[in-house]
C-alpha cells in the first residue's frame, strides 16, 4: 500500500511538472506585450522599456520559469503585471465567489438530476420518461447564456426578489451573498442536471438488467425499492465520475454566466488576464486547476485501491 | 477608523433621508463595462481609469471641462511669458491629499518630473516632454520652463496623466488612490466594484453625492436588466445596440446621446503598395458609404467625419465632402492607378464591435469597385502587436479616442506611415502658437491636408450613449476626455 501510495504522489508531482512546463512555454508564444497593453497607444518606447523592468519582462525566459515554479512551490504565485498585486491574492478573493457557486450549482444539479433519472428509468419508454427525457433534451439544448437572461428578467426586473447581477461580497452578509449566487447557481445547475439526467437513466437501466436485481425481484421486494435501495447505488459509478467532471467545469468554465451576472469569479479573472496579457495570473489559475484535477484523481486512484484490494497488491 | 465613522455616517444620512422623505438620495451606482486595470492614473491608458478617478478623486494644475474647455483647478491662476515658454502658476493654498499631508509646490514639482524622468511609465509621457525645467518659487508657486513654446500645454496638463500626486502616496496609487479631489478612494472589490465617498475636507465647492459606486458590467446584455431592476442608476458609456429604443422610449430614464473624442477611422498602411498611391486611397474614400456604415456599425448613430477630427472641436470643419460616396469615380481613379481590374488585401479587425460589423460592411462596398478584402479578426494584445508596432497591415479599422490628436499624423514612424513634410510643418506651427484664433485657423489647414491626402478612410465620431435615472443629473452628455465627473451630480426629488 505504501509503495502505491509513493507511486501515485510521484506520478502527481510529475504530472504537475509537466503542465506547468507545457502552460508557461504555451503562454509565451502567445503575441502581445503586457507593458504595451497597460500604456497603450501613445506610449513612448522609454516608458515601454521602463514598465517592462518594471514587471520583470526583460530577464531571460528560463530564469523566469525557474524564479516562477520555485515561488510556486512556496505557495508564491508571483505578482500580477495589470493589478500589481500578489496573484494568489487574486485567486483568493475570486474563489470565495466561484467555489460556492459551484457547489451550489453542483449540488442543485444532482438534487434535479438524480430523481428525474430514476423516474425515467422507473418508467421506461412511458409517458413520464419521454416527459422528463424531453425536459432534459430542452435542458441540453437552451444556451445557458440565454436561460440566464430569462431569470434576470422574470426574477430580478419583474418580481424584483433578487438583484440582477454583482456580488456585494460575503460581508454584507451571508443572505445577500447567497441571494445574489442562487440565479446564477440555476442558470448553470440545469444544463449540468439535464447531462446528469440522462447518465443517471442509462446506468439506471443497464443495473436493473443485472442478476441481483432479478434476486431482488424474485424474493418479493416491490419495484420502487429495488431501484430505489439496490440498483441505484450500484447506479452511481458513472454518475460520479459525471459529477467529479463538472465540478472542475463548474469551478472555472463559467465565464459566460460570471459575465451574464457579472460576478467576480474565477472564469472572469482568466478571461480578464488572458485579454490584457497578463500571463502570470494565467499561468497561475491554470496551474491551480491542474493541481486541483490532479489531487482528485490522485483521491480517486486512492479510493480505487481501498475498494479493489487487487490494486493494493500490485 | 475614520473611513468607517464617514460610511457610518453617510449610512445615517441616507437611512434619516429616506424615511423621512425630505431629503434627496446621496448614493449612486453607475455601470461600466470594462474594469480598470489599477487605479494610478499616471501610469497606464485605460480609459476605465480616468472614468473613475479624474476630476473625482485625482486632479491637475488645470482641468478640462465638459466642452473641452481648459478650467483652473490645483492652480488658482498662471501667468504666461512673452516669449511663451515659462508658465508661473499660483497654487490653491487650503488643499490637502486624502491622507492629510499638504499639498504644495514640491508635490507639482514632484508630479511633473516623475511624468518625465527616465524612468517614467506615464502612458503620454509626450505630454511632458516640451518641459525643461520645474521649479518651486514659494510654496505655492511653480514656474515651469518649456523648451520651446508649447500652444497645447495647459490643456495637457488637464489631462488624466497629467494630475498631481504626492511623493508619499505615489508608490501605492496603483491600490489605493490619495489624490485631493473632492472624493476619496474607498474600497475595491476586484471583479465587481469601486467605491469613492465624498471627502468632507475638499477645498472647493463639495459634491452633492455621499457615495458613488463603479460597478463592472462586463457583458452588454445585462446592462438593461441592471438599469430596469433599479441594481444600477446610471451608465454613461452604454453599449446596448438595439434595447436603445426600449430605454428611449421609458420615461423612468433618459437617453443622452452625445460624442466622444474617438475619430472611427479605416488605417491604412500608406508605405505599402498600392495603397502608397494616392489614387487608390482617393478610390476608396469614393468606395466607402459612411451613412451604411454607421448605420450598420453604430446604430445609426454618429457624426460622419471627412479628417482626423472632433466635430464637438470649435475648430472643426465638415470635410466629408471632399470624396464623395461614387463609384464611378472611384473605379476611374484605381485604373489610373493602373488597378482596373482591383486587387486583394488584407484588413485586420479589433475585437470592438464598430470594428468587426464595420470591417464587414466595408469589405462589401469595397468589393464593388474590385478591391477584395479578407478580414483578419486579431485580439487586442495582437493588433498592438502586428498592426500598430510591427506596421504588418494593409488596412485596420479602429477609434482614436485620444483628445485632440491630429498630430499623431506629423510622428514619424507611426503606424499608417505617413510623411508629409507640409503637414509636419502646420503641427509644428500650432506648437509654437497659444493664440487661439491663429491656432483655429492651423487646426484647419491640418484637417484639410489629411482630407486631401486620403491619409484614412475617415468615417465617423464615435457616439456616447449615456443612460441614466431621469430624476439625476449633472453627468456629461458627451466626452471631451475619458471621465465620469461627478462633482456636479446630484438627484432630484
Amino acid at each position: 500500500m505504501i509503495a502505491y501510495l509513493a507511486q501515485r504522489l510521484l506520478v502527481a508531482a510529475a504530472t504537475l511538472l509537466a503542465a506547468s512546463l507545457v502552460v508557461f512555454a504555451m503562454l509565451e508564444v502567445i503575441p502581445g506585450d503586457p507593458a504595451r497593453l497597460m500604456l497603450g497607444m501613445n506610449a513612448t518606447p522609454d516608458a515601454l522599456e521602463a514598465l517592462r523592468n518594471e514587471m520583470g519582462l526583460n530577464d531571460p525566459l528560463p530564469v523566469r520559469y525557474l524564479d516562477w515554479v520555485a515561488g510556486m512551490a512556496a505557495l508564491d504565485f508571483g505578482r500580477s503585471y495589470t493589478y500589481s498585486v500578489p496573484v494568489i491574492d487574486l485567486i483568493v478573493e475570486r474563489i470565495v465567489v466561484s467555489l460556492p457557486l459551484a457547489l451550489i450549482s453542483l449540488a442543485l444539479s444532482v438534487v434535479i438530476a438524480i430523481p428525474a433519472g430514476a423516474f425515467a428509468a422507473q418508467r421506461r419508454g412511458r409517458a413520464g420518461d419521454a416527459l422528463s427525457m424531453g425536459a432534459a433534451q430542452l435542458g441540453v439544448a437552451i444556451p445557458n447564456f440565454w436561460f440566464a437572461l430569462l431569470l434576470i428578467y422574470l426574477f430580478a426586473v419583474w418580481l424584483r426578489l433578487v438583484p440582477a447581477g454583482g456580488f456585494p461580497g460575503w460581508s454584507a452578509g451571508i443572505w445577500p451573498a447567497l441571494k445574489a449566487l442562487l440565479l446564477p447557481a440555476v442558470a448553470l445547475a440545469l444544463p449540468q442536471a439535464a447531462i446528469l439526467a440522462r447518465v443517471t437513466r442509462s446506468a439506471l437501466i443497464e443495473t436493473l438488467g443485472e442478476d441481483y436485481v432479478r434476486t431482488a425481484r424474485a424474493k418479493g421486494l416491490p419495484f420502487g425499492t429495488v431501484l430505489w435501495r439496490h440498483a441505484l447505488r450500484n447506479a452511481l459509478i458513472p454518475v460520479l465520475t459525471i459529477v467529479g467532471l463538472q465540478f472542475s467545469f463548474l469551478l472555472a468554465g463559467t465565464i459566460i454566466i460570471e459575465n451574464v451576472f457579472y460576478l467576480p469569479g474565477l472564469g472572469r479573472l482568466v478571461f480578464q488576464a488572458i485579454t490584457q496579457r497578463d500571463l502570470i495570473v494565467v499561468e497561475g489559475v491554470v496551474m491551480l486547476l491542474v493541481a486541483t484535477v490532479v489531487a482528485v484523481n490522485f483521491l480517486v486512484d486512492i479510493s480505487y485501491a481501498v475498494v479493489d484490494p487487487r490494486l493494493r497488491a500490485r | 477608523m475614520k473611513a468607517w465613522t464617514i460610511l457610518a455616517a453617510a449610512a445615517t444620512l441616507t437611512l434619516f433621508g429616506t424615511s423621512t422623505g425630505l431629503a434627496a438620495r446621496t448614493d449612486l451606482v453607475l455601470g461600466m463595462q470594462l474594469e480598470p486595470p489599477h487605479l494610478d492614473p499616471t501610469a497606464g491608458a485605460a480609459a476605465a481609469i480616468d472614468e473613475v478617478l479624474y476630476a473625482n478623486v485625482f486632479e491637475g494644475l488645470t482641468r478640462i471641462g465638459p466642452s473641452g474647455e481648459v478650467l483652473p483647478a490645483l492652480a488658482d491662476s498662471w501667468a504666461i511669458s512673452d516669449d511663451g515658454r515659462t508658465y508661473t502658476f499660483k497654487l490653491r493654498s487650503t488643499v490637502k491629499f486624502h491622507d492629510g499631508t499638504d499639498f504644495d509646490a514640491e508635490d507639482v514639482k514632484f508630479s511633473l518630473d516623475r511624468a518625465r524622468a527616465a524612468d517614467s511609465t506615464n502612458a503620454q509621457k509626450a505630454l511632458f516632454a516640451a518641459i525643461d525645467t520645474v521649479e518651486v518659487v514659494d510654496p505655492v508657486t511653480v514656474k515651469v520652463t518649456l523648451k520651446q513654446p508649447q500652444g497645447s500645454f495647459l490643456y495637457n496638463l488637464g489631462w488624466g496623466d497629467a494630475v498631481v500626486v504626492a511623493p508619499e502616496s505615489a508608490p501605492t496609487n496603483k491600490e489605493k488612490p490619495v489624490g485631493t479631489g473632492p472624493f476619496k478612494f474607498d474600497n475595491w472589490a476586484k471583479g465587481s466594484a469601486i467605491t469613492i465617498v465624498r471627502n468632507p475636507d475638499y477645498w472647493g465647492e463639495p459634491v452633492a453625492l455621499d457615495r458613488a459606486e463603479f460597478r463592472i458590467v462586463p457583458d452588454a446584455a445585462s446592462q438593461v436588466p441592471a438599469l430596469l431592476s433599479g441594481d444600477i442608476q446610471a451608465i454613461p458609456n452604454a453599449s446596448i445596440g438595439d434595447a436603445l429604443p426600449q430605454m428611449q422610449s421609458d420615461p423612468r430614464f433618459k437617453v443622452v446621446l452625445g460624442s466622444t473624442e474617438g475619430e472611427t477611422i479605416l488605417s491604412t498602411n500608406n508605405k505599402k503598395p498600392p495603397f502608397d498611391k494616392l489614387e487608390v486611397r482617393q478610390a476608396i474614400a469614393h468606395a466607402i458609404d459612411r451613412k451604411a456604415i454607421i448605420d450598420g456599425a453604430s446604430s445609426g448613430i454618429g457624426t460622419p467625419i471627412g479628417s482626423h477630427f472632433s466635430p464637438a472641436n470649435k475648430a472643426y470643419v465638415d470635410l466629408t465632402g471632399t470624396y464623395p460616396h461614387d463609384l464611378a469615380k472611384a473605379k476611374e481613379l484605381l485604373k489610373q492607378a493602373g488597378l482596373e481590374n482591383g486587387f486583394s488585401a488584407t484588413l485586420k479587425l479589433p475585437p470592438v464591435p464598430y470594428a468587426r460589423d464595420g470591417g464587414q460592411i466595408i469589405a462589401s462596398q469595397l468589393r464593388d469597385v474590385g478591391i477584395d478584402l479578407q478580414i483578419i479578426p486579431v485580439e487586442w494584445a495582437d493588433w498592438l502587436k502586428q498592426v500598430f508596432t510591427d506596421k504588418d497591415y494593409d488596412l485596420s479599422i479602429v477609434s482614436h479616442t485620444e483628445p485632440n490628436d491630429i498630430d499623431i499624423y506629423s510622428r514619424k514612424d507611426y503606424y499608417f506611415n505617413y510623411d508629409n513634410p507640409a503637414f509636419d510643418k502646420v503641427i509644428e506651427e500650432l506648437n509654437l502658437t497659444s493664440d487661439e484664433a491663429k491656432r483655429t485657423e492651423l487646426y484647419k489647414q491640418a484637417q484639410k491636408i489629411l482630407a486631401d491626402d486620403a491619409v484614412n478612410g475617415f468615417l465617423f465620431e464615435l457616439p456616447k450613449i449615456g443612460i441614466w435615472d431621469a430624476k439625476l443629473e449633472g453627468l456629461w452628455e458627451n466626452s471631451p476626455i475619458q471621465a465620469n465627473d461627478l462633482t456636479k451630480v446630484k438627484w432630484l426629488d
